[in-house]
């Protein structure tokens, strides 16, 4: 079966009107281009999920995509606020969003629960802040081992979809990240249907001469899109930088309404798909965000016949 | 003075360097907390690890990171793992020596807010980012140091929303909880260090940083601050604290202005 599609046509056949979505990757590996896509097909009532919505869904928000956000850190990391989403929290605009925040632990804590199928996560957090009084979901149970110790809980998070962003997989889907892998794996094993983008896709032989590498497997992955670039503004470690002048861009631009919807109208609208979102953007960025060498060493996993 | 002058940032930064003497593991912010812990494996501590949420230990920055996610983190660093790792082995397995939080709002116990300005959770003032991974970082780290300038807008009697416990009402009530950390040490500011009561917890006066009077510091917290018994006086950065800060971390000067 061939799994390798557009993402005109994942998008198209894994996210529906009004799913549970996830697009992870902590600081880097996040898949604006799947967003763009979203944005262009005009899904609606989406619930998404991220441990820091970042300008992704700041993004998607302003677009319209979302009826609500379950996070853990609503800023631009480095830079400040996330002002689409604050107009949507503060003032409705362009809609009402609903929020359900947790801490990164919690949010951490619910996709291990998600992954591994249990009733609830504890952990170490929550005891003695205002959250749990505001989001009913975080709870607490006693231990009935030891000295009855009670404890924070969180509940079990499994999207309908996740949509993860990685330098490389096999084309069955067997995932190799390096640099941060952030929750890309735990998300991936919680979620109901799981699209993985990738930079490239490397022959299966590639995959195998490093399987301590791969993160997720191919019997999860429903759907492998291959889109370089497909993370930036974010980065991919060793193919490019986070574009940090878009960050701050960003953090200026989006403080006002009528400037976000015409930056959305050029950069997401305005283009059919990623490949004309690159041409857009040049190659004097790209060669800006290319970074030096630094490989590993190989290791030697030894032939056992 | 002239060739001894400095910004209140650079002295934020050399005070919190010397705050990491001694500690095998810290936390690790960006910006000024970022900043300071390179200083201090320059100076008092080479051989501290700096541990990053983004699921880093050991991490060796080649330049100054802009976020906590910065690809340079992972380059050179003596470990990277998934976040969930991170958490629940390194933070809440007790291997996080000292933690260095920002707030909005920090009051006289030490607790933090980080989450909304105003006291209505659904329609605040100003809605904040939110805890990230602070709240659970101010319950397992060993010791947490604020790095915040004074301001009574900051400094409040109570705080709109409690993100990040520091005493709650007191170290009783901290201590009833089981907390696995020690809770706040000290909150270094442009002006003074802060430091916790022994006994009650409460934040006082410890040390005021050269020409600065009690009454300047009180005038940026929102409560009557007490003093402690032995109010001492801050050094200021030395030449090499300075030039390191200026040659190596901090060229440009987007953090030491």
């Amino acid at each position: 079966m061939n799994k390798i599609i557009s993402m005109k046509e994942a998008i198209q056949e894994f996210v529906r009107d009004g799913a549970t979505l996830a697009i992870e990757g902590f600081t880097g590996l996040i898949c604006f281009a799947a967003a763009h896509e979203i944005i262009r097909q005009g899904r609606r009532d989406l619930t998404l999920c991220r441990m820091t919505p970042d300008l992704i869904y700041d993004q998607m928000v302003a677009a319209g995509t979302a009826r609500k956000l379950i996070f853990s850190y609503l800023g631009n990391p480095g830079v400040g606020s996330l002002y689409a989403i604050r107009r949507a929290v503060e003032q409705g605009i362009p809609a009402p969003l609903e929020i359900e925040e947790y801490t990164h632990f919690g949010m951490i804590g619910r996709y291990i629960a998600g992954a591994a199928r249990l009733p609830f996560f504890p952990l170490r957090s929550n005891t003695g802040s205002d959250l749990p009084a505001h989001n009913p979901a975080i709870r607490t149970v006693q231990s009935p081992y030891a000295d009855g110790e009670v404890i924070s809980v969180v509940p079990p998070l499994n999207p309908d979809v996740a949509i993860l962003h990685a330098p490389r997989c096999d084309a069955s889907g067997n995932t190799q990240v390096w640099g941060l892998v952030g929750m890309q794996k735990e998300v991936a094993f919680a979620a109901d249907k799981v699209i993985v983008v990738v930079e490239e896709v490397v022959d299966e032989r590639i995959i195998r001469s490093d399987p301590n590498r791969t993160l997720i497997p191919g019997l999860i992955v429903d759907a492998i899109v291959v889109e370089p670039y497909g993370a930036h503004p974010s980065y991919v470690q060793g193919y490019y930088d986070r574009d940090n002048a878009f960050y701050l861009e960003w953090g200026e631009l989006s403080k006002d309404i009528e400037a976000t919807n015409r930056w959305l109208e050029e950069w997401v609208y305005g283009v059919p798909d990623r490949a004309a979102y690159l041409k857009k953007l040049g190659e004097e960025t790209l060669a800006r965000l290319r970074p030096g060498q630094a490989p590993s060493e190989p290791v030697n996993y030894g032939v056992y016949a | 003075m002239t060739d001894h002058a400095y910004t209140a940032s650079e002295m934020m930064i050399a005070v919190a360097a010397r705050h990491l003497a001694g500690a095998q593991t810290a936390f690790v912010g960006v910006g000024i907390p970022n900043i300071a812990c390179n200083l201090a494996i320059r100076t008092t501590n080479p051989n501290l690890a700096l541990i990053y949420e983004s699921g880093v230990y050991g991490a060796q920055p080649a330049r100054l990171p802009l976020s906590i996610g910065d690809p340079t983190l992972v380059s050179g660093a003596a470990a990277v793992m998934p976040m969930a790792d991170l958490f629940m082995y390194y933070l809440q397995g007790g291997l996080v020596d000292v933690a260095m939080l920002g707030a909005a709002q920090i009051d006289r116990f030490g607790n933090l807010n980080s989450t909304i300005v105003g006291t209505d959770y659904a329609h605040p003032k100003v809605r904040l980012p939110g805890s990230g991974g602070a709240c659970e970082i101010a319950i397992n780290a060993r010791r947490i140091l604020n790095i915040t300038r004074l301001s009574k807008r900051t400094f409040v009697e109570k705080v709109d929303f409690l993100t990040s416990p520091g005493f709650l009402s007191g170290r009783a009530e901290r201590e009833a909880l089981g907390m696995p950390g020690d809770g706040p040490q000290a909150v270094i500011t442009d002006k003074a260090v802060l430091d916790f009561d022994p006994e009650t917890g409460e934040m006082r006066l410890a040390g005021l940083y050269p020409g600065v009077t009690v009454d300047d510091v009180r005038a940026g917290v929102g409560w009557d601050l007490r003093v402690a018994p032995e109010l001492a006086t801050v050094e200021p950065p030395t030449p090499e604290e300075l030039r390191i800060m200026r040659e190596e971390l901090d060229p440009t000067g987007l953090y030491r202005a």
